[in-house]
């Protein structure tokens, strides 16, 4: 496993003439926890799908674990659990049976599947909820049951995509505990959000606006460098500049 | 390939069946609902047809029509009646279907040859009836007087016509015979790809609209193992609407099964498979579960309905759509259903059509995975 989880180079994705991603280059060390912030449609998503292997990129170069996302897709997908924005379990499908599918889809060892059932239940608070229908379930359950399925192959990079939108305060507050347990536990996790103050608790973040990366540092360092007191200030004043640059 | 992913994604898709329970229903209940409907409305067969006779004649020439239509099954002559408007009442008050009036001149003109003239008088409220006892009746009576006429021919010792004669009876007789047991395996063939392609059509489209097509794609699962794994939980459901539809054939409409059952499941599992490969090609290049829907229903129907051989004889149509037939996979199942019910045919006589559902199953599964693998990239 090479030193940077993630390498990213030059990256372009168009739809059309539009630049979605827009020559985007950046790295994520192995136990980072790394924040992509920026409004919507800033090109977030359409990175992160470059990344996992669902969408190939126009022009540049990604690895991921080491691997090529556009030639060898295969490994990286063996590397990866990746949350979508958009909910994406089976509704009609009870808890436990998502689980003990997204279980057999990535390959899960027989010996090891009923103890990481068991964790991924525990984690996401649903032990006593195992036969409920997902559809059932609340808002931050499912987020976290989305996770764990993400997780189950125990995957060393996570990409999880707008996570905790829609979900109460609380329930994202013991969604970042969770985060912070994977990356203790090694792991690299690729975050995005729009919620400012969860770019407080990434080592370090990306700011991207209109498909280009305006900022990348650690959240004290962009804060001292530009002399402004919250990540907040920082967003707008980079935002402001690329406005004037650009305009 | 792995056997787990694949085996992961069948059970899922088992699960889904069964919670839909509607869909479910909708899908036993298709087969059993389609084949009643289509069948009786194509099988119809008239018999037993109230009839009233007004014999002006009152020959023995005469007299020799009319037990032929008390001989009849598709006639039941109520009455012999004296005038002709208890013929007309008898109408009118729907007591009758049909009444027959011979005229005096009936005898000599058979006789001699000439165009005997019988008076047919119709209930025409419901056309479709009339015109089959209308064509009933007619037949009966051509046949009626090609053999007095033959008869009188030979008593003069004027050659023996016999044969032509026979000919044209046998096509008046044979029209209605054929119907029901030449049109319901047409119709089975027809109504198994119509379901196969609906239940599979809609399984990617939704994987699409749910957002969890995105997720799948970013596991290691494979095209090929996604697709084998919805097909082979749809092959079960498909294989119980084949047996249901099977058995209403045989029970329903006495379609007599001269072939081997077994034979029989063996040949529909096939075609089924190719049936189902199809729904699912069109899934992946629909974009929404509404578009799915009609494209499954389209392509399904319409070309099994129209160019299987089921309906419109093959042989008479224009080259072009001729030609056409032959990528319809219904046609080759339409051969061998027919082959199998009415012929006992066996694997030795229907081989060919049985290889060709073969290749059009492979080519439109290798489509699907092919065609899955291009929309990831
Ligand atoms: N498949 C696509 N075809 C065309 N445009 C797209 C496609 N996917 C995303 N876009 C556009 O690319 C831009 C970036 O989208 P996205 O990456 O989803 O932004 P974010 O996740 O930051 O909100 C948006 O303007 C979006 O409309
Ligand atoms: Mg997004």
């Amino acid at each position: 496993m090479p030193e940077n989880a993630v390498e990213v180079r030059g990256l372009v994705k168009r739809f059309g003439d539009f630049h979605a991603v827009d020559d985007v280059s950046f790295e994520v060390s192995r136990g980072e926890i790394f924040g992509f912030l920026g409004p919507n449609g800033a090109g977030k998503s359409t990175t992160i799908r470059i990344l996992c292997g669902l969408l190939s990129p126009t022009a540049g170069e990604a690895r991921v674990g080491g691997y090529d996302v556009a030639t060898e897709a295969e490994q990286v997908k063996e590397n990866i659990g990746y949350m979508s924005q958009k909910f994406s379990l089976y509704d009609d499908l009870a808890v436990e049976e998502n689980i003990d599918f997204f279980s057999g889809v990535y390959g899960v060892r027989r010996e090891i599947r009923e103890t990481r059932k068991e964790y991924v239940l525990k984690m996401a608070g649903l032990e006593n909820r195992r036969g409920d229908m997902t559809r059932l379930l609340a808002g931050g359950w499912k987020q976290r049951l989305a996770l764990g399925c993400a997780i189950l192959h125990e995957p060393p990079i996570l990409f999880l995509d707008e996570p905790t939108s829609g979900v109460d305060p609380i329930a994202r507050r013991t969604f970042w505990d969770l985060i912070y347990q994977l990356a203790e536990a090694g792991n690299t996790v690729f975050v995005s959000t729009h919620y400012m103050d969860e770019a407080e608790y990434c080592h370090r973040i990306a700011l991207m606006y209109r498909g280009r990366i305006v900022a990348l540092g650690a959240p004290a360092e962009l804060k001292r460098s530009l002399n402004l007191p919250s990540m907040e200030d920082v967003f707008i004043s980079r935002i402001e500049e690329e406005e004037r640059r650009t305009a | 390939m792995t056997f787990r992913r694949y085996r992961a994604v069948a059970k899922k898709e088992f699960l889904h069946i069964l919670r839909d329970w509607r869909s479910l229903f909708a899908a036993l209940a298709m087969p059993l609902v389609l084949l009643l409907l289509f069948g009786y409305a194509l099988t119809l067969d008239v018999d037993r047809i109230a009839t009233y006779v007004y014999d002006q004649d009152g020959t023995p020439e005469s007299r020799e029509l009319v037990e032929r239509f008390r001989g009849s099954r598709y006639f039941d002559v109520l009455a012999m009646v004296g005038d002709y408007q208890t013929v007309e009442r008898g109408i009118d008050t729907s007591r009758i279907l049909l009444g027959v009036v011979i005229p005096n001149d009936f005898s000599s003109n058979v006789l001699s040859g000439k165009e005997a003239d019988v008076q047919l008088l119709l209930d025409g409220s419901d056309s479709n009836t009339a015109s089959l006892a209308l064509g009933y009746a007619e037949g009966l009576m051509q046949m009626y007087a090609l053999e007095v006429q033959n008869r009188a021919q030979n008593q003069k010792g004027m050659g023996h016509p016999g044969p032509a004669v026979d000919a044209r009876i046998r096509v008046w007789y044979n029209s209605e015979l054929q119907s029901k047991n030449y049109i319901v395996p047409g119709l089975i063939a027809v109504i198994l790809m119509i379901i196969a392609a609906l239940l599979t059509s809609l399984t990617i489209a939704r994987e699409w609209e749910n957002g969890t097509m995105e997720q799948l794609l970013s596991t290691p699962l494979r095209p090929a193992e996604l697709l084998l794994g919805k097909l082979s939980a749809f092959f079960v459901l498909g294989l119980v609407d084949t047996v249901i539809a099977i058995f209403v054939g045989v029970v329903v409409f006495e379609v007599p099964l001269r072939g081997n059952p077994l034979f029989l499941l063996a040949a529909s599992s096939i075609f089924l498979f190719g049936a189902l490969c199809w729904g699912i090609l069109i899934s992946t290049v629909a974009r929404s579960q509404l578009m799915a829907y009609q494209m499954g229903i389209l392509s399904s129907f319409l070309p099994a309905f129209l160019l299987s051989g089921f309906v419109y004889a093959i042989e008479n149509m224009p080259p072009v759509i001729r030609l056409l037939t032959y990528i319809i996979p219904a046609r080759y199942f339409v051969t061998i259903l027919k082959g199998i019910f009415l012929k006992g045919a066996g694997p030795e006589v229907l081989w060919g059509p049985l290889a060709l559902l073969c290749v059009y199953a492979a080519v439109v599964f290798f489509l699907a995975t092919k065609r899955l693998r291009q929309k990831v990239a």
